[in-house]
């Protein structure tokens, strides 16, 4: 087990595979030596980019917990409203304003401050998986191979070539495969994130069986030394039982070229969706056994509580936000930082 | 899976049976369900809120009227009401005006804006109006492609836009090339944005100057949390939106990003995009959606799952089939894979009014996929002789195809009878006229029934 780049998204520090792959001690890379740096200003930059969302959240829950010494009913009341408009959804809103509800009888909570820090270790306890770590595994063998899937629109190509970015960053080689070969010109849309990256994509003319592509790229990825194989799959509603299908071939020609493979499976929500997101994560997790999740379009005054339900639930941890359109737009998702960010006094 | 609001307030109301009247106090547990409903649909927080109060408003005081228990009723006027706030004025296109006209697609980004101009086109192309396609979309990579090749697809001209173009001189030079080439319809495809770009938001604005659309259609998705209030209400500020493309309503989101959207802006929803094909663009039915939204079955998107997967062909024959010979154990196999490939049965079963409370009920079947999988090894199992006339099955045959199929003689009889009952039934329904060959498929019905909902 390795961090892949934590911490290293600012540094200069490429590690080279080889010695990622062989490394026994699972030492974190985060022990480098510009890190508290760099973990300063990822902080900065994830605050940065969700300070937007932090506005909104922050300031209104500020101003509630500021003005109130006393916890009443009306105080409850705003809160409700403001998870509720955060996507956290009616029914998991309920449940943590139980949970406040009843330590507000038993007088653990003495004022708002109180509440709120309570309320946070509420969220954090959500979004934190004992068993099942953010940090990506590294597989024994090269090469690691990620599938990216999700519904239509989420921003699975440009969530890859942020990705693509990213990997190659940290001194890793990179093949990007198109496997979208429904929809008009998502291979091309690949192929230009590619050139802007630098990284090689395997591509074949539209229409083509997404399996077969999988399969060439494969072929193509295996004598060549390629340390990550990153696959686009056309976006889906996960009601489509067909395509759900079409997925699930994927998943299994891909292990039997590359027994393993897919070691990770990245399921892609838009921070924008509802409660609907729930539904997604259920019926993509059924089909193909989701491994991990990154959140989009976190720049804009979505808040995409409804994370918080997915991780809970599924188990699933959130790997990465997407909170811009350049490549350097993707972070890795660090529940605490994220928390913190959210609930962080209006400084800045 | 959502309970529906109907099942709900049937356990609110049970403790309500002898009062004859909707009281503030009575209802008060009632309009808390209404709400967590609307809310668990993705109803914005504060429409929601207003909207209970309204039914609130509406139901109080009403008699509970004898044919309907008091849930019944309330969901009545939930129904009723959010029909209304759904529909108003019918919407359609308003292509009057100085020709060629201008239609400008605006929306976040991957809300479908760009194949849902694509849809725009064929749908105006088969109403006899010529098509011009604009891709102003500069910012994502391949977008301009992704449009083209829509378009080369439909048959309808594309503008030859580049990326290193100013959109809005493209869509400048676009209004020239559409009057020199005869087009009565551009359709412009705007790069996606947040509407907290002010940069790109004044972009559409200049872009607005510059064309004078003629409707300014917002493209949203569907399952849009609650943020879709603060989307639609900036984009309606800075643009005066004319009306709402609603995408991705093929999926199961509840859409109540539909009614937040509509009370924001006051803008008319005028489409929802049902499919990822090109002709997948369907005019807004405002009960439909209240029906969905509320979780109640959902008949309609029933009977167009079956239209969608069922052989129009292969059912035709069949009915034609039956007529002369009767409906066989092949048959009978055929319809159980059409069946499956439905979806799962516990999702179809979802979709039928009032099977979520009998599914609660102790003693009935749970649907079982497994079933289906016996039952068509059973079928496999048998000769073909024998799958055609099943009066040949005696007790050796039975054993048989039991070993055959790797089930018992048990599961073989039960194969047998429930195909014989079906067999009854049809002969029962090929009575009348129109009987299974309407049942089955048919011509697909373009007009259906108003409200029905239950």
């Amino acid at each position: 087990m390795l961090s892949w780049f934590k911490k290293k998204i600012g540094g200069a520090q490429p590690l080279p595979p080889e010695q990622a792959a062989g490394s026994e001690a699972p030492t974190p890379v985060a022990e480098a030596s510009g890190q508290q740096e760099d973990g300063a200003s990822f902080f900065l930059r994830l605050k940065d980019g969700l300070s937007r969302t932090r506005k909104t959240f922050v300031r209104q829950i500020d101003a509630l917990f500021l003005g109130k010494k006393q916890i009443d009913a009306e105080l409850l009341e705003d809160l409700e409203e403001i998870l509720i408009m955060a996507d956290i959804g009616a029914n998991t809103t309920q449940e943590l304003l139980e949970k406040t509800r009843e330590q507000v009888q038993r007088n653990e909570l003495a004022d708002g401050q109180a509440l709120k820090t309570a309320l946070k270790e509420m969220i954090l306890d959500y979004l934190i998986n004992a068993d099942r770590p953010a940090d990506l595994a590294l597989p024994a063998q090269t090469p690691f191979v990620v599938m990216v899937l999700g519904v239509n629109g989420v921003g699975k190509t440009t969530t890859i070539g942020k990705l693509a970015h990213k990997f190659t960053q940290a001194g890793q080689k990179v093949l990007l495969v198109a496997a979208d070969t429904f929809r008009a010109a998502a291979s091309e849309q690949l192929q230009i994130w590619g050139k802007r990256v630098g990284v090689e994509v395997v591509a074949q003319q539209a229409g083509a069986d997404p399996s077969s592509v999988v399969f060439d790229a494969l072929d193509y990825a295996k004598p060549r030394n390629f340390d990550v194989v990153l696959v686009d799959t056309a976006g889906r509603l996960h009601t489509k039982v067909n395509l759900m299908e079409e997925l699930k071939k994927i998943k299994r020609v891909m292990d039997k070229k590359i027994p393993g493979a897919p070691h990770e499976i990245l399921l892609v929500l838009d921070a924008t969706t509802g409660q609907n997101a729930i539904s997604q994560a259920r019926l993509f997790n059924e089909a193909v056994d989701v491994t991990g999740l990154a959140l989009t379009k976190l720049d804009g005054t979505a808040k995409g509580g409804i994370v918080i339900n997915i991780c809970h639930e599924f188990n699933i941890p959130i790997r990465f936000i997407g909170i811009g359109e350049q490549m350097e737009d993707l972070r890795d998702f660090e529940p605490n930082e994220f928390v913190e960010a959210l609930f962080a006094e209006g400084e800045a | 899976m959502f309970e529906s609001l109907s099942d709900r307030l049937h356990d609110v109301f049970k403790q309500l049976r002898g009062h004859g009247r909707l009281t503030e106090e009575n209802i008060q547990e009632a309009l808390r369900e209404v709400r967590m409903a609307l809310l668990e649909a993705d109803v914005n927080f504060k429409v929601a809120k207003e909207f209970v109060a309204t039914v609130a408003e509406k139901a109080i005081g009403q008699e509970v009227v004898g044919s309907l228990a008091p849930g019944q009723q309330v969901v009545k006027v939930v129904h009723d009401q959010l029909v209304e706030l759904l529909g108003g004025q019918t919407a359609t296109l308003n292509l009057s005006g100085r020709q060629p006209v201008v239609i400008m697609m605006v929306g976040l980004q991957g809300s479908g804006k760009t194949t849902t101009s694509g849809k725009l086109a064929k749908l105006l192309q088969g109403k006899g109006r010529k098509p011009y396609l604009v891709p102003a979309d500069v910012y994502r990579p391949a977008a301009i492609d992704q449009l083209t090749i829509l378009g080369q697809s439909l048959g309808v001209p594309v503008h030859p836009s580049a990326t290193d173009q100013d959109p809005v001189a493209i869509c400048r030079q676009a209004v020239h090339a559409a009057q020199s080439g005869g087009y009565d319809t551009l359709i412009i495809d705007t790069a996606g944005r947040l509407h907290v770009d002010q940069e790109l938001m004044g972009e559409l604005a200049r872009i607005k100057d510059a064309v004078q659309p003629a409707e300014i259609l917002f493209v949203a998705d569907a399952m849009t949390g609650q943020d879709a209030v603060t989307v639609a209400e900036k984009f309606n500020l800075d643009l005066a939106i004319s009306g709402v493309i609603l995408t991705k309503m093929d999926g199961d989101a509840r859409g109540g990003a539909a009614l937040s959207i509509k009370k924001v802006t006051q803008r008319p929803i005028k489409f929802v995009g049902m499919g990822e094909g090109l002709d997948a663009l369907e005019p807004f039915h405002p009960d439909r959606v209240a029906s969905r939204i509320l979780g109640m079955g959902d008949v309609l998107t029933l009977i167009e799952k079956a239209e969608a997967v069922v052989d129009k062909d292969k059912a035709e024959k069949l009915a034609k089939k039956l007529k002369k010979e009767g409906f066989s154990l092949e048959d009978f196999l055929e319809q159980i894979q059409q069946i499956k490939k439905m979806g799962s049965l516990e999702q179809i079963m979802g979709m039928i009014p009032g099977m979520s409370r009998i599914k609660q009920l102790k003693d009935m079947p749970k649907p079982d996929e497994k079933e289906l999988v016996k039952v068509e090894a059973v079928i496999n199992s048998m000769t073909i002789k024998e799958r055609r006339n099943h009066a040949i099955l005696n007790a050796n045959r039975r054993t048989r195809i039991a070993k055959g199929s790797g089930t018992t003689v048990q599961d073989v009889n039960k194969v047998i009878k429930s195909y014989t009952e079906m067999l009854k039934m049809m002969k029962q329904m090929s009575g009348k006229p129109g009987g299974l060959g309407a049942f089955v498929g048919g011509p697909k019905k373009k007009k259906r029934p108003k409200g029905l909902f239950r």
